[in-house]
C-alpha cells in the first residue's frame, strides 16, 4: 500500500440557477422582509422631521424644561416655552414604582407556577395570566379609576402617615389623589403578564441535573431555587423586567385617568402631581395647534427612541441568557 | 399477590390537618387583631392574616424540620401570597366589568348609533352600532395589510434565511416594542398630513397594522419553525421548486398555527385606543365608508364615555368595555383551541 | 474476544480484591436495607420486589442490562424517585432500622445521610470550586467549626486536592470531566453521609479518570456504605465486595441474584446471571 497521501482534490463550485418562479418567490418574500425595516425607519424619519422643528426652537432644553406654555406676546405673536422634562421625570418615576411592585409579584407567580403549583391548577393559572395580557388598556383605565384609585389613595394616606420622614414619601400638601404611586400600581398590574411569562420560561429551562444535584445534597425547595434556579435565570428575568419597562413607558390610556398631569418636577411619589410623556400627548392633542402640535410630535419621537432602546436591550439580554444556557 | 402502589411523600391526613389548623389559627388571629387593635377593615384583616399565617407556618416548619426550614417556609408563604395578589386584580376586573356593564345592556345598543343621542342622555338612548361597525372596518383592513406582510416576513426569516435575516429579525423585535401612541402619531404624520387619505377608519387601520405586523410575524415564525424539515426536504427531493414546496407543503402544514397568529394579532389590536385618537377622529353617527370621514370604534366609544365623566356616559363606557372584552376573550379562546398545546406551555 | 476466559478473569479480579478486605456483615445500626421495594411510573410497574441488605463499609455493585431498573432502584434509596410526576412505590427502605418513607420523616435529612453522585458531572457553575464543595453545608445550614479543614479533607478524600488546591476560587465549570466528577464526589462528602449512591459515575469519563475514581471508592468504603450502579462488569469486579444482578424480561425489573462479587462472576447460581456475566447478552 502506497504511503504517500494524495492531495485533496479541488472543491467543486456548485452553482444552482433557481427557476424563474423561485426567483419571483424569493424576490417577493425578500421585499416583504425588508418592508418591516422600511416601516420602522419611516417611523423615525417622519416623526423626527416634524419634531425637529421643536428641537430647533427649544433646543435640547426641550428635554429638561419643566414648563409647557404658550405665551401670547403683546405684538400678537406667541412665544412657546415647551418642555417635556416634567413628563420624562414622571415617566421614569412611575415606571420605577411599577417595576418595584410588578417584578417581585411576577417572580413569585413564575416560581409558583414552575415549582409549587399542582398540574391542574397550573394550566388554569397560566390561562389567567394570559388573560391579563389580553385586557385592553382602556379597561385598566376604567377599572383603575373606579376600583383601584380609592384603595391606593387610602394606602397612600397610610404610608404618608407612618413613613413621611422618608423624603420620597413626603408631600408638599396632603393631596394624594391621582399620584405617580397610583399610576405605578396600575402599570405594575399591566406588566405582570409579560414579566411572568418570560420568567416562567426561563425558570422552566433550568437544567434538571443541577436541580437534582441540589436536592440530593439535602436542600429544601427554596434552597434549590436560591442556589440553582436564580443564578441560572437571573439575566432572563432582568430581560423580562426590561420588556415590562418598555411597556410601562408607552402606556397611555390606563395612566391618563389615574394620573394628575401637572407641569412640575415632582418626585414625591405619593403626592398627586405627575407626568407621563405618552399621556401628555393625548391630553394636549385635541386642542393643540402649531408649535404645540409639533412639540407633541417631538415628544412622541423621544418616546419612540426611549422604548426602542429599552426593548432592544431587553431582547438582547434575553437571547444571550437563553443561548449561553449557563 | 399484588402489592399496591403508595405515595408516602404525598400529604397525608396528619399533614392536611396541620395545614388547616394553621389556616384556622391565622384567621382567628387576624380577627382578634382587627377587633382589638387600631388596624381595621378588610385590609387590616388581610394584612394580619398574612403575617400570622407566615409566622405560624414558619414556627411549625422549624419545629418539625430544623432551622433550615425557616427560609423554605417563609419563601413558600411569600410566593403563595404573591401569586394570590396577582390573581385578585384579574378577578376584580372581570367582576366589575360584568356587573357594571350588564346594567347598560339594552336591545337598541346593537341597532342604533349615537347620532340622535348624546353620551349624557339616559342610557337607553342610542347605541354603539357605529362603534361596532368601526371596529369591524378597522380589524378587516388591518388584517388585509398585516397578515400577508407578517406571514411573508416570517417566510423570509424561516424559508429563505437570506443575508439580512438576522437584521430583519432584530428589526421585527424592535417593532414589537413600539408604543401604540407612537404608531398613531406615525400614521398621522406620514399618511394623514401628506397623503389623500385623511382621518378615517383606514388610517386607523394602518396605525393598528404597525402594531399587528410584529405579533403576526413572531407567532407565524414560531409556527413555521415547528414544521419538520423532513417535510420540506421531501418536497424538494420530488423536484418541486422552493415556492411550490412552501406554498403546497409548508404553509398548509402550518395552517392552524398561522390562523392562530392572525387571531392573536387581531385580539391585540381590537382593544387599542391610543392610536385611534390620532387617526379616526371619532364620530357619533354610523359611517359606512372606511376611507373617508371620521369613524368611531369600540375602544374609542369607551374612551369617550370615560373622559366625559357623567354617570350616564360612564355607564355607556362600562357596557362598551363589556362588549369589547367579550370580543377579545372570544378571540383568545378561539386562538387557544386552534393553537392547542403549543399555546398552553 | 475470549468469552470463556471472561468469567474467570473477572472472578480473578474479584477474588484478589476480597482477600484484602473483610466482607461486610449484617449492619450494627449503620447499614441500609431495602425490603420488598417496588416502583411505579404512573400505572407502569418498573421495579418489582427488590430486597437487599447493604452492610456498613461494603461496596455493592448493581449490574444488569439497560432498562432493568437499576437506576430506578437506586433513586428509591434516597427518595429521588418521587420527583417524577406519577411516581409511586411500595416496600420499605430502612436506615438504622427506620423506614425513610415513614410518615413525618424529614426527607432533606435523609438525603444528608444518603448522598448521590450522578452519571453526568453536575457542579454548580455559578459557584467556585471551594463553594461547590461546601454547598451542601450551606444549603443544610450545618454548623462547621473549620470550613477550610473540611474543604481540604473532602477534596483529599475525593482525590482532587493536589490538582485544585491553588485555584479554589476558580469556577466549577473550568475543570475537566474527570475532575468535575471528583468535585461532585467531594461535594457529596462534605455533609458526611453514611451511604453514598453512585449512578454510573464513570460512564461519561475517560479511563484514566475512571481508575482514579475507582481508587477513591476503595478509600471511601472504609467509612461508609457505597452502592454503585455500573454497566461495566470489569469495574464491578474491581471495586465491589458484593454484586447484585438486575434483569427485566420485558416486564418489571427484578433482582435476580446477589452475592459476593467473586462468586457472582465465577460461580453464579442463576443461569441468567451466568449468561450475562459471560457476555452472551447485554
Amino acid at each position: 500500500m502506497s504511503t504517500t497521501i494524495a492531495a485533496a482534490p479541488d472543491k467543486r463550485v456548485l452553482i444552482t440557477k433557481p427557476r424563474t418562479s423561485d426567483r419571483i418567490f424569493r424576490g417577493v418574500v425578500t421585499a416583504f422582509g425588508i418592508s418591516a425595516l422600511l416601516i420602522l425607519t419611516l417611523i423615525g424619519v417622519f416623526l423626527s422631521v416634524r419634531g425637529i422643528q421643536t428641537f430647533h426652537s427649544q433646543g435640547w432644553h426641550f428635554l429638561t424644561n419643566f414648563k409647557w406654555e404658550v405665551v401670547q406676546n403683546d405684538d400678537g405673536t406667541a412665544t412657546s416655552n415647551l418642555g417635556i422634562g416634567a413628563m420624562l421625570l414622571g415617566t421614569i418615576l412611575i415606571s420605577i414604582v411599577a417595576l418595584l411592585i410588578g417584578v417581585p409579584l411576577s417572580i413569585a407567580m413564575a416560581l409558583f407556577l414552575t415549582f409549587y403549583a399542582p398540574a391542574k391548577l397550573k394550566t388554569f393559572l397560566v390561562s389567567v395570566v394570559d388573560l391579563m395580557a389580553a385586557f385592553p388598556s382602556v379597561l385598566f383605565g376604567l377599572w383603575g379609576f373606579f376600583v383601584l384609585m380609592p384603595m391606593v389613595t387610602y394606602w397612600a394616606k397610610l404610608i404618608y402617615k407612618y413613613f413621611n420622614w422618608i423624603p420620597v414619601f413626603s408631600a408638599p400638601e396632603p393631596f394624594f389623589e391621582r399620584s405617580p404611586f397610583t399610576a405605578g400600581v396600575v402599570l405594575a398590574i399591566m406588566i405582570i403578564p409579560i414579566v411572568t411569562s418570560v420568567s416562567r420560561e426561563v425558570f422552566a429551562q433550568t437544567p434538571l441535573d443541577r436541580i437534582q444535584a441540589a436536592y440530593a445534597l439535602g436542600a429544601t425547595k427554596w434552597g434549590v431555587i436560591k442556589s440553582v434556579v436564580f443564578p441560572f435565570g437571573s439575566s432572563g428575568v432582568v430581560g423580562g423586567a426590561m420588556l415590562g419597562l418598555g411597556r410601562a413607558f408607552g402606556e397611555t390610556v390606563a395612566v391618563f385617568t389615574v394620573l394628575n398631569i401637572v407641569f412640575r418636577g415632582n418626585w414625591h411619589v405619593l403626592y398627586g402631581a405627575g407626568g407621563n410623556v405618552a399621556s401628555l400627548i393625548i391630553l394636549k392633542w385635541g386642542e393643540s395647534t402649531g408649535d404645540e402640535t409639533t412639540a407633541l410630535l417631538a415628544a412622541g419621537f423621544v418616546l419612540f427612541i426611549l422604548t426602542l432602546v429599552v426593548n432592544l436591550s431587553a431582547n438582547f439580554i434575553i437571547r444571550r441568557s437563553v443561548k449561553s444556557g449557563k | 399477590m399484588t402489592v399496591k402502589p403508595r405515595k408516602p411523600w404525598a400529604p397525608n391526613r396528619k399533614d392536611r390537618v396541620r395545614t388547616l389548623s394553621v389556616l384556622a389559627v391565622a384567621v382567628f388571629g387576624a380577627w382578634a387583631v382587627v377587633s382589638f387593635t387600631g388596624l381595621s377593615g378588610k385590609i387590616g384583616f388581610i394584612f394580619s392574616f398574612v403575617l400570622i399565617y407566615t409566622l405560624v407556618q414558619a414556627i411549625v416548619g422549624v419545629r418539625l424540620r430544623g432551622s433550615k426550614a425557616l427560609g423554605d417556609t417563609v419563601a413558600q408563604s411569600i410566593i403563595y401570597l404573591g401569586s394570590a395578589l396577582v390573581f385578585m386584580p384579574v378577578a376584580s376586573i372581570l367582576y366589575m366589568t360584568v356587573t357594571k356593564g350588564i346594567k347598560g345592556l339594552h336591545f337598541s345598543l346593537f341597532t342604533a348609533s349615537m347620532s340622535n343621542a348624546s353620551f349624557l342622555d339616559p342610557v337607553g338612548n342610542g347605541g354603539l352600532l357605529h362603534a361596532l361597525v368601526g371596529t369591524l372596518y378597522l380589524v378587516l383592513i388591518a388584517m388585509v395589510v398585516s397578515v400577508p406582510m407578517g406571514i411573508l416576513t416570517a417566510l423570509y426569516l424561516t424559508e429563505i434565511k437570506g443575508k439580512g435575516a438576522g437584521f430583519i429579525q432584530f428589526v421585527v423585535q424592535a417593532m414589537s416594542g413600539v408604543p401604540s401612541v407612537v404608531a398613531g402619531l406615525f400614521i398621522f404624520t406620514s399618511v394623514i398630513l401628506v397623503s389623500p387619505l385623511k382621518t378615517s377608519a383606514a388610517a386607523g387601520a394602518l396605525a393598528l397594522a404597525v402594531l399587528m405586523i410584529p405579533t403576526v410575524t413572531r407567532t407565524s415564525q414560531e409556527v413555521l419553525l415547528l414544521v419538520p424539515t423532513d417535510l420540506r426536504e421531501a418536497g424538494l427531493a420530488m423536484g418541486a421548486t422552493q415556492w411550490r414546496t412552501v406554498a403546497m407543503i409548508v404553509v398548509p402544514a402550518a395552517r392552524n398555527g398561522l390562523i392562530t397568529a392572525t387571531i392573536l394579532g387581531v385580539a391585540r389590536i381590537a382593544g387599542e385606543t391610543a392610536p385611534l385618537i390620532f387617526t379616526i377622529g371619532g364620530a357619533d353617527k354610523l359611517n359606512m365608508n372606511p376611507f373617508k370621514d371620521y369613524q368611531s370604534a369600540l375602544p374609542f366609544y369607551v374612551w369617550k364615555g370615560l373622559t366625559l365623566g357623567t354617570p350616564e356616559s360612564l355607564q355607556r363606557a362600562w357596557t362598551g368595555i363589556l362588549i369589547l372584552l367579550i370580543l377579545v376573550l372570544s378571540l383568545f379562546v378561539a386562538a387557544r383551541s386552534l393553537g392547542g398545546r403549543r399555546m398552553a406551555k | 474476544m475470549t468469552t470463556e476466559t471472561a468469567p474467570s478473569s473477572l472472578a480473578g479480579v474479584a477474588a484478589s480484591r476480597s482477600s484484602s478486605r473483610k466482607p461486610g456483615t449484617l449492619p450494627m445500626g449503620a447499614g441500609l436495607e431495602a425490603r420488598g421495594v417496588h416502583a411505579w411510573f404512573n400505572k407502569h410497574l418498573a421495579l418489582r420486589d427488590v430486597s437487599l441488605d447493604f452492610g456498613f463499609g461494603t461496596v455493592t455493585a448493581l449490574i444488569g442490562p439497560s432498562g432493568c431498573g437499576k437506576t430506578t432502584f437506586i433513586r428509591t434509596m434516597n427518595r429521588m424517585h418521587e420527583f417524577i410526576p406519577g411516581a409511586a412505590m411500595a416496600g420499605e427502605v430502612l436506615l438504622d432500622g427506620k423506614d425513610i418513607y415513614a410518615a413525618g420523616t424529614d426527607v432533606t435529612k435523609i438525603r444528608l445521610q444518603i448522598g448521590m453522585v450522578f452519571q453526568k458531572p453536575n457542579p454548580f457553575p455559578s459557584m467556585t470550586i471551594g463553594e461547590n464543595v461546601l454547598s451542601g453545608i450551606k444549603l443544610a445550614q450545618l454548623k462547621v467549626d473549620n470550613k477550610d479543614d473540611l474543604l481540604e479533607e473532602c477534596l483529599v478524600r475525593a482525590g482532587l486536592w493536589s490538582e485544585v488546591k491553588d485555584r479554589l476560587g476558580a469556577h466549577g465549570g473550568s475543570l475537566s470531566g474527570g475532575q468535575q466528577q471528583r468535585l461532585c464526589i467531594a461535594r457529596s462528602l462534605a455533609v458526611k453521609p453514611r451511604v453514598l449512591l453512585m449512578d454510573e459515575p464513570c460512564s461519561a469519563l475517560d479511563p484514566g479518570s475512571t481508575l482514579r475514581i475507582e481508587d477513591t471508592i476503595g478509600e471511601l468504603a472504609k467509612t461508609m456504605t457505597i452502592i454503585i450502579v455500573t454497566h461495566n462488569m470489569q469495574q464491578a469486579a474491581r471495586v465491589s465486595d458484593y454484586t447484585a444482578f438486575f434483569l427485566s424480561d420485558g416486564g418489571p425489573g427484578q433482582m435476580v441474584e446477589v452475592g459476593p462479587t467473586s462468586e457472582i462472576f465465577s460461580r453464579p447460581r442463576d443461569k441468567r446471571t451466568e449468561n450475562y456475566v459471560s457476555g452472551r447478552f447485554g
